[in-house]
């Protein structure tokens, strides 16, 4: 299937924010109306499609979700990513898969994506910072990537490496933390169904500051687990060593799931402030949950394991 | 002169203040306006630690003893930018919660630190005025107002704490307040020799 590139239809242009943020109602009602009217043929194709995993909290405006960025190879502000991430190429882009796995090489991103279908998922995002935001992401499971990959049975982990390019990303030349940015899941995490590999944000491509081409979502874990601008996919049977994990292993751990009972050794994760709104919203933080409320998906996961060592 | 240039100054205080406001009222904060808030009210907090001690350096150096007039202005300037940062951190991140704030204090050693350095800058503030200086003595009230050695100190330590990984801003606080201490280290040593050198030649 072909992919839309981000340049044909700016998105602003087929379909407000609010109809965006209403839009399954707003179908509901369409459908009805035209039903009713006999002209159900003439009901326009929906631009975005509806997942069972989406959220139906409000969102957060698209202008907030691309200029609010934690990416340091960008910069270490939040502003930062938006301005030195301009003009980022992310074509042509390569992906090395290496390790266990059956079909080892260097992937064309274009390759790598052909034959797979695109999906619109609407999931909260939890930062370990405190602060969260709903997003709807465009992309594919990573099972399904996995699957055309064929791991070897050896293979316990799945290690994802950033572009390391310091020229292309400039805080790179300074030691924030060990570059390349690394992340990992243990397999039963990378093919669960909630794991995705995200193209981009509000149903297109794109845009880099949000981790385009390739970057990783896991909703149930802190949004540092979203590895992004992948180009290398490692299948090991190693655990391996997270880019934040390395930097403060007290602080931050391999697993990384949303759990409010769990402290950050210098805050509390109880609460969260929902970046959705304006002031008077934030005023009023938010209850965080466990595994960042999607506790029926994966909480069977980690059965058995105290999740209080394994933070 | 003076009293028009401290005008100007108080003026150019309130700036940081002002932009706050306005941006609160245009609802122009960013994504975040409770963390711009904190963070601009903790940088000013800083910075105007930091230039309250550069005045007794500044004087010293230049022999511009006038300098002394806007001393008192600048220290109550970080305590009025203390109470912002403190303020939006009970009514946002706390959330009026007080046994949190509580906790919060007792077990986390960045809002420990910080919160001492507040603490120590509220007698410094009470204290400010001329009255004060005659009631304690000048003496005893300079050794009072060495706590903004603690603010300053604490300040840097509550930055530098509570950052994930980029350390370089709170370092660059540190390096300018270290300055400024060993300057009074520096004078103070100087002074004593002069003095012994007094003693003995006389």
């Amino acid at each position: 299937m072909l992919i839309k590139k981000a340049t044909d239809i700016p998105s602003s242009e087929i379909t407000s924010e609010y109809v965006y943020r209403n839009r399954r109602h707003f179908l509901q009602t369409a459908a009805a109306t035209l039903t009713a009217a006999g002209m159900g043929a003439l009901l326009p194709a929906s631009s975005y499609a509806s997942s069972k995993y989406d959220t139906d909290e409000m969102l957060t405006p698209e202008t907030d979700v691309t200029s609010y960025n934690n990416y340091y190879e960008f910069g270490v502000g939040k502003d930062d990513p938006v301005l030195n991430a301009r003009g980022f190429k992310m074509r042509p882009w390569t992906v090395a898969v290496s390790g266990m796995v059956k079909k080892p090489a260097t992937y064309h991103l274009d390759d790598l994506l052909k034959g797979i279908t695109m999906e619109d998922r609407i999931y909260r995002m939890r930062c370990v910072e405190r602060w969260s935001m709903v997003i709807p992401w465009r992309g594919f499971p990573l099972a399904t990537l996995i699957k055309k990959l064929e791991p070897l049975p050896s293979a316990k982990f799945i290690k994802m490496q950033t572009l390391y390019a310091p020229d292309r990303m400039p805080e790179q030349r300074r030691p924030i933390l060990h570059w390349p940015y690394t992340e990992g899941l243990r397999m039963d995490e990378a093919t669960n169904e909630l794991t995705l590999l995200a193209i981009g944000v509000y149903g297109k491509e794109g845009p880099p500051q949000n981790g385009a081409p390739l970057r990783l979502i896991t909703p149930w874990k802190y949004g540092f687990k979203g590895v992004k601008a992948i180009t290398k996919i490692e299948f090991t049977d190693k655990m391996p060593l997270t880019a934040w994990s390395e930097e403060a292993p007290h602080e931050y751990g391999f697993y990384a799931n949303v759990n409010p009972a769990v402290d950050h050794p210098r805050w509390s994760q109880a609460t969260e402030t929902r970046l959705t709104g304006g002031l008077f919203d934030q005023l009023r933080p938010i209850k965080t949950r466990p595994f960042n409320g999607y506790t029926e998906y994966v909480q069977r996961m980690y059965s058995g394991m105290d999740l209080r060592v394994n933070y | 002169m003076i009293r028009a240039l401290k005008v100007v100054v108080y003026l150019l205080c309130l700036v940081p203040f002002l932009l706050l406001v306005w941006g609160l009222v245009t609802a122009d904060l960013g994504t975040n306006p409770v963390e711009r808030i904190t963070h601009t009210t903790g940088d000013w907090t800083l910075r105007f630690l930091v230039l309250t001690l550069c005045i007794t350096p500044l004087r010293k150096l230049t022999g511009w003893n006038q300098a002394i007039r806007f001393r008192r202005m600048l220290g109550l300037f970080a305590f009025f930018y203390g109470c912002l940062h403190l303020t939006i951190y009970v009514l946002s991140i706390a959330s009026l919660n007080f046994s949190e704030i509580a906790n919060d204090i007792a077990k986390r050693l960045y809002i420990t630190v910080g919160f001492t350095g507040f603490v120590a800058m509220i007698p410094l503030a009470i204290t400010s005025t001329k009255k004060w200086i005659v009631r304690l003595g000048g003496r005893r009230w300079q050794v009072l107002h060495r706590l903004i050695y603690v603010s300053a100190v604490a300040g840097v330590l509550h930055y530098l704490w509570l950052v994930k990984a980029d350390t370089r801003f709170p370092i660059r606080y540190g390096v300018a307040v270290g300055l400024l201490l060993l300057f009074r280290v520096w004078t103070a040593i100087r002074s004593r020799q002069t003095v012994t050198q007094q003693v003995s030649g006389g």
